[in-house]
C-alpha cells in the first residue's frame, strides 16, 4: 500500500463550533467544490447553533435556488424552508460584483463625484471585464460583513479562477493597475518622474506611449485617467483598500480551507497555495480532498478481476450481473488506490497539514439534504 | 485493464467530411474538462502520417510545456515532438504583450522604449484596458501562422490547433469584429483584422468543444454551440472526454440506479466464481453498484442532452492512471481511429 504516510485528520466540527472562528475562506482551483464545501460547512455550522452567513460566488443555478437565492440582491437572506429548523441560523448571499463596486463608490464619495464615477465609460470596463475585479469585490464584501458585526461565523466561497492563488494576487494586481501611476505615464510621459527613467529617454518614451494610445485609442486612456484620479482621491485608493482587506485575512479568527480534487493538477495547485499561505502567515485549517472514491467492500481488485474473468469464461457467461459488479468494484478500487497515492504524496510534502477526504456523491449536490450529507462527510461524522 | 470505449448512446460519431476541410482548430470547453490535453492529442493525431502541425497556446499558462514536460515555451515557434509516421508537432506560445511589442517595432520602430514600457507594466496595462486588443493581436498572429507558405508555395503548417479560452470567453475571443471596437478605427491593426474575420468564419476553421458527461459542462457546451452559431462561427466536434465504460448490462441500469439490485443473484454469481463473501462485503458491492448505476444514468441523460446539439461527437476514454506524454499518443490513436485526419 502506498498510503502508509500518516494523515492528520482535519476536524472541521472543532473549527466551526469554536466561537473564536469568525471567518472561513474556502479556496481551490476551478471546479473542485469550493461553493459546495462553503455551503455545506455553513449549513452544518447553523445546525450546530451558530448564526452563520455564507457568501457564495457564482453558485450553480439549482444550488442557488435551493438556498432561496433566485436573484442577485447582494445582501444576505435567511434560509427558511419547511422542516429546516437549525439550532442557529443560516443566511446566504450571492456576490453581485457590479453592485458591490457601485456601493463601494457611493459609500466613499460625495453624491456628485459618485455619479461622475459611475457614469464613466471606463468604469463599465473595469466593473465588468477587468480580471481581478471579482476577487477584489469578494474581499470588499467580506470586509462589509465583518464590519456589520452581526455574524457568529462568515463562510466565504472564492471566485472560479483557474488558480487558487488568484484569490490572493488578483486584488493586488488590480490595485497596482489602477493606482494611477501607469495611466499617468501613458497620458503625460514627460512628467512621469520616479520611474527611474533618465531624461534622455523621455523622448523615446513619449513616442512609445503615443504608439500605445494610438492603438488603444486616446479616448479610452482619457476616460481611464479621469476615473482613476477621481476614485483615488475619494475612496482612499484601491491600494489602501486592498491592503486593508488583506490584513483581514491575517486577523485571528480567520481560517483557510483549501479544497482540491484528488487529482495531480488540483493537488499541485493546493500545494502552491498551502506554501503561499504559510509564507504570508495566513492560518490554514487544512485540505479537503473532495470527491474521493473509497471502496465500500473489502475485496482486493485483483481477486475481483480474476473472479470476473472466470465468470466471463464460463459457458454463456451465466452471471453477467455478478461479473459486472466485480468489474465495477475493480475499477473503483484502482481509482481509490490512485487517489490515496496522490494524497499520500501531498501529505509527504506537507506533513503538518490536516486532510479530510469527502467521498463523492453519485449525483450533483443541489439541495439542503445533499449539503447536509456533504457536511457529514466533511466532518467524517457519518 | 480493458480499453474502455462506450459508444452506445452516441448520437452521431466521428470526424465528418466537413471537419476534414478545417485547417484551423480551436479547442474550447468548460474549465478543467481537458482542453489542453485534447488540443495536444488532436495536434498529434493530425500530424500523424507525416504532416506538420502547430500547437498554439494563448492563455499564458505554459500548460503545454508542463504537459510535454519541456522548458517553458518562448514567443516563437519550435519543435515539440515527433508524431507517428514522420509527422511533426511544433508549438507556439502567443503572448499578447510580446505580440503588441512586435507590432510596435514593426510600425513605429520603438527600440528600447518599447521594452521600457513593458518593464513598467504599461503594455500589460494597455492590453488589459482594451481586452479586444489582446484578442485581435492573438488571432492576428494565428492567422499569420495558418496562411504562411514556404518557398515551395505549400503551407508552412498543414494544421494549426489552438488550446483556446474556456467556453465562457470563446465567442468574445473569436468575435474579432466586435473586438475591433476596442481599438482605434484606423491603422494597420484594422486592416489585418479583416483577413482574420474572413478566415475565422470560413470552412477552414472549426471550434471544437470539450465536455465531460456532467451537468454543468454539458450545459456550457450547448450554450457555447448556440452562441458560436449565432456569431456566424463554426462549431466543430463535441469532444466528450473521460468516458468510462458502463459495466452494468444496459437493462439493469434504471432499476439499479433506483436501488434495486438483485443481491441474491449477485451472491449466486459470486459463488459460481468461487467467491464466498460475508454479508458486509456483499452489501458494500451492492452499494457500489447502485452508485455506479446512478452515475451511468446521469451520464446517459447528459449524452442525450448533447445529442440535441446535432454536432459530430468524438469520445475519449478516461485514463485511470492520469495523463503523461505517452497518454497523449494513446489519445491521439483513439482520435485517429475515430476518423480524425
Ligand atoms: N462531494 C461531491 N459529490 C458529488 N458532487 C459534488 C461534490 N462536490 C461538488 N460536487 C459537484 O461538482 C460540481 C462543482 O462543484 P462546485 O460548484 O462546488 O465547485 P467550485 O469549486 O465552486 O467551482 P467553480 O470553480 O466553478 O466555482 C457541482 O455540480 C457540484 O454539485
Ligand atoms: N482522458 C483523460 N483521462 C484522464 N485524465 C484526464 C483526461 N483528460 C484530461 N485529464 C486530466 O484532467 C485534468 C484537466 O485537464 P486539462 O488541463 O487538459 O483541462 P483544461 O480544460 O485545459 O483545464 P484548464 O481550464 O485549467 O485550462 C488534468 O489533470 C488532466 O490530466
Ligand atoms: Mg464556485
Ligand atoms: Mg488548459
Amino acid at each position: 500500500m502506498a498510503a502508509d504516510v500518516k494523515l492528520t485528520r482535519l476536524e472541521l466540527d472543532k473549527l466551526i463550533e469554536n466561537p473564536k472562528t469568525k471567518v472561513i475562506v474556502c479556496c481551490g482551483s476551478g471546479g473542485v467544490g469550493k461553493t459546495t464545501t462553503a455551503a455545506a460547512l455553513a449549513l452544518r455550522a447553523a445546525e450546530h447553533g451558530r448564526r452563520t452567513v455564507v457568501l457564495t460566488i457564482d453558485p450553480a443555478r439549482r444550488l442557488a435556488q435551493s438556498l432561496g437565492l433566485d436573484e442577485l440582491d447582494n445582501f444576505p437572506k435567511r434560509i427558511s424552508v419547511e422542516g429546516f429548523e437549525p439550532a442557529g441560523e443560516l443566511w446566504a448571499m450571492m456576490l453581485d460584483m457590479r453592485r458591490t463596486f457601485d456601493d463601494m463608490i457611493i459609500a466613499h464619495s460625495d453624491p456628485e463625484r459618485a455619479d461622475e464615477l459611475l457614469a464613466s465609460p471606463f468604469y463599465q470596463t473595469i466593473s465588468t471585464s477587468f480580471s481581478g475585479t471579482q476577487e477584489y469585490m469578494a474581499m470588499e464584501k467580506l470586509g462589509q460583513l465583518v464590519a456589520e458585526g452581526e455574524w457568529d461565523l462568515i463562510i466565504v466561497d472564492t471566485p472560479p479562477s483557474r488558480s487558487a492563488l488568484d484569490f490572493l494576487d488578483a486584488p493586488k494586481r488590480l490595485s497596482s493597475a489602477l493606482d494611477g501611476r501607469i495611466i499617468k505615464m501613458l497620458t503625460s510621459p514627460a512628467r512621469a518622474g520616479g520611474w527611474g527613467v533618465r531624461k534622455a529617454f523621455t523622448a523615446g518614451l513619449a513616442m512609445a506611449t503615443k504608439a500605445v494610445s494610438t492603438v488603444i485609442g486616446g479616448q479610452l486612456l482619457t476616460d481611464a485617467s479621469a476615473f482613476m484620479q477621481a476614485f483615488n482621491s475619494t475612496a482612499g485608493g484601491f491600494k489602501e483598500r486592498a491592503t486593508k482587506t488583506a490584513e483581514l485575512l491575517r486577523s485571528p479568527g480567520t481560517s483557510f480551507v483549501v479544497v482540491a480534487a484528488p487529482e495531480p493538477d488540483a493537488l499541485r495547485e493546493a500545494s502552491y497555495f498551502v506554501e503561499r499561505l504559510s509564507d504570508e502567515s495566513m492560518p490554514l485549517a487544512g485540505l479537503v480532498a473532495n470527491r474521493t472514491h473509497p471502496t465500500l467492500a473489502n475485496l482486493p481488485a485483483t481477486k475481483a478481476l480474476a473472479a470476473a474473468e472466470a465468470l466471463e469464461r464460463q459457458e454463456g457467461n451465466g452471471s453477467p450481473l455478478a461479473a459486472a459488479v466485480l468489474r465495477l468494484h475493480a475499477d473503483r478500487a484502482a481509482l481509490d488506490q490512485r487517489e490515496q497515492r496522490l494524497l499520500a504524496r501531498f501529505t509527504r510534502a506537507h506533513p503538518g497539514v490536516p486532510v479530510v477526504g469527502v467521498p463523492a456523491l453519485p449525483s450533483d449536490v443541489h439541495d439542503l439534504d445533499g449539503l447536509r450529507i456533504i457536511g457529514e462527510r466533511l466532518a467524517s461524522a457519518e | 485493464m480493458t480499453k474502455p470505449r462506450a459508444g452506445r448512446y452516441t448520437p452521431s460519431a466521428g470526424w465528418t467530411q466537413e471537419l476534414r476541410k478545417a485547417r484551423l482548430h480551436f479547442v474550447t470547453g468548460k474549465g478543467g474538462t481537458g482542453k489542453t490535453t485534447l488540443a495536444a492529442s488532436l495536434g498529434l493525431a493530425l500530424a500523424s502520417g507525416g504532416r506538420r502541425v502547430l500547437l498554439v497556446e494563448v492563455e499564458g499558462r505554459q500548460g503545454m510545456a508542463q504537459l510535454f514536460d519541456t522548458e517553458p515555451l518562448p514567443y516563437g515557434e519550435r519543435h515539440l515532438v515527433s508524431a507517428p509516421d514522420g509527422g511533426e508537432l511544433r508549438a507556439l506560445h502567443i503572448d499578447a504583450e510580446a505580440a503588441l511589442l512586435e507590432y510596435f517595432q514593426m510600425f513605429y520602430n520603438l527600440g528600447f522604449a518599447g521594452r521600457t514600457l513593458r518593464r513598467m507594466g504599461a503594455i500589460e496595462f494597455a492590453t488589459t484596458l482594451a481586452p479586444g486588443l489582446r484578442d485581435v493581436l492573438i488571432t492576428g498572429k494565428i492567422k499569420e501562422c495558418v496562411t504562411r507558405t514556404g518557398s515551395d508555395g505549400r503551407f508552412a503548417y498543414d494544421h494549426v490547433v489552438v488550446d483556446s479560452p474556456p467556453t465562457g470567453r470563446i465567442v468574445r475571443f473569436l468575435d474579432v469584429t466586435r473586438a475591433l471596437t476596442d481599438v482605434t478605427k484606423s491603422g494597420p491593426i484594422k486592416g489585418q483584422a479583416q483577413g482574420v474575420v474572413k478566415l475565422l468564419h470560413s470552412p477552414e476553421t472549426a471550434v471544437h468543444v470539450v465536455t465531460l458527461l456532467e451537468e454543468m459542462p454539458v450545459r456550457e457546451t450547448l450554450e457555447a454551440i448556440e452562441e458560436l452559431s449565432d456569431a456566424g462561427l463554426r462549431p466543430g466536434a463535441v469532444m466528450i472526454n473521460r468516458v468510462r465504460p458502463p459495466r452494468l448490462p444496459a437493462r439493469s441500469i434504471t432499476a439499479a440506479a433506483d436501488g434495486r439490485v438483485n443481491s441474491s443473484r449477485v451472491r449466486a454469481g459470486l459463488e459460481a466464481a468461487g467467491l464466498d463473501l460475508d454479508a458486509a462485503t456483499l452489501d458494500g458491492l451492492v452499494d457500489e453498484t447502485v452508485e455506479h448505476a446512478i452515475r451511468i444514468a446521469a451520464e446517459r441523460s447528459a449524452m442525450e442532452q448533447l445529442g440535441e446539439a446535432k454536432q459530430p461527437t468524438i469520445e475519449v476514454a478516461d485514463l485511470t492512471e492520469g495523463v503523461d506524454v505517452a497518454a497523449l499518443y494513446e489519445i491521439a490513436d483513439m482520435l485517429v481511429e475515430m476518423g480524425v485526419r
